[in-house]
């Protein structure tokens, strides 16, 4: 049955009928669940989500054509391997921003800016993002940010230097920067 | 309405179930054709489709209809199959499982539908009837002269 279904996404896909392709791929962390659209990735859920609950919300929010198709996802795969390897510090992806909108997205763009190895506070994401006092705002979209990794928001902190939140829990984004410290030259 | 779940889940679920009412009414060669042919159609209805309230028995349609069509495209020639009596003949032995789907295989659209659907995924006969797109009494009558004719065959 495995060949049949492998054969259908191609299929579903070369008819425009795939409109997200999601696969499963390994971390130090855990399992992450990686989901693209035809324009480009659009979801990381991290190993605390339910990766069901994840399905159901992108086939509510982008389209039901929800197929499990990782040949789809084997350079996502393989960039995130090396990231993960400590090989690789800027992800060349493209990316799909569909699923955040207004200030979010503009957060998020500017988070996606930030070098490896370096930190932002929350103020400074809030500035980028064409208000500096929506501290709070920015926060928001760091948590709610859906291409976590890829979209590096576990480099914002707090003003003082403290951890702030991370949705994959806090010791995976200290895990996060140390290695990225331990990297840099 | 509650939302449609991702189409993953129906393959996860069905596909097979799918695939054994295909081979039972088209044949193991012609099954995976027919298998594609049925998610694709499914895969291009499915953000439209109103009612969620039986996926199964709607993939089941599906198929039966592209079984049909199938069968319509090859010019309702007879399957591809061992002769019946040969095959009933051929042997003392119970007739194995590939031989009593080349005799389903050989059925009659409806009555090969029926039985295909009631044995090879066990569906209740008011599911066939929604499959088959006709009333559970019809569905009952489809299945009725089917499995009289294969105990012919088979006796």
């Amino acid at each position: 049955m495995k060949a049949e279904l492998e054969h259908l996404a191609v299929r579903a896909a070369a008819e425009g009928l795939l409109d997200v392709a999601y696969a499963s791929v390994d971390s130090p962390y855990g399992p992450l669940l990686v989901a693209t659209t035809p324009r480009g990735l659009v979801k990381v859920s991290l190993p605390a989500y339910d990766p069901e609950e994840t399905l159901e919300d992108l086939a509510a929010r982008i389209s039901p054509r929800v197929l499990e198709a990782p040949a789809r996802l084997d350079e996502v795969r393989r960039q995130l391997d090396n990231y993960f390897d400590g090989r690789l510090r800027e992800f060349d992806l493209p990316l799909d921003w569909q699923l955040s909108k207004g200030f979010r997205r503009r957060a998020l763009r500017a988070i996606d800016r930030i070098p490896y190895g370096k930190t932002r506070s929350y103020t400074q994401i809030a500035a980028s993002a064409g208000n500096e006092r929506a501290v709070r705002a920015a926060g928001t979209a760091c948590g709610s940010n859906p291409i976590p990794i890829v979209v590096p928001c576990h480099r914002v902190l707090r003003s003082g230097g403290a951890l702030g939140g991370y949705g994959g829990g806090l010791p995976m984004k200290e895990a996060l920067l140390e290695m990225e410290r331990a990297g840099l030259p | 309405m509650t939302a449609l779940p991702p189409f993953q889940t129906l393959l996860d679920e069905h596909a097979t179930d799918v695939m054994a009412v295909l081979r039972g009414a088209v044949g193991r060669a012609d099954a995976e054709d027919c298998f594609q042919e049925t998610f694709l159609a499914a895969l291009r209805a499915y953000p439209k489709l109103g009612d969620n309230g039986n996926l199964r028995g709607w993939l089941l349609t599906i198929a039966h209809r592209k079984a049909i069509d199938h069968h319509r495209a090859n010019g309702r020639r007879p399957l591809p199959v061992a002769d019946p009596d040969e095959l009933a003949g051929a042997t003392a032995e119970p007739v194995l499982d590939d031989g009593i789907w080349a005799l389903v295989g050989a059925l009659p659209p409806k009555q090969r539908a029926a039985v295909a659907l009631r044995y090879a995924c066990d569906l209740p006969h008011a599911e066939i009837a929604a499959a088959l797109g006709c009333s559970p009494d019809a569905a009952r009558r489809s299945l009725h002269e089917g499995m009289k004719r294969l105990r012919k065959e088979l006796a």
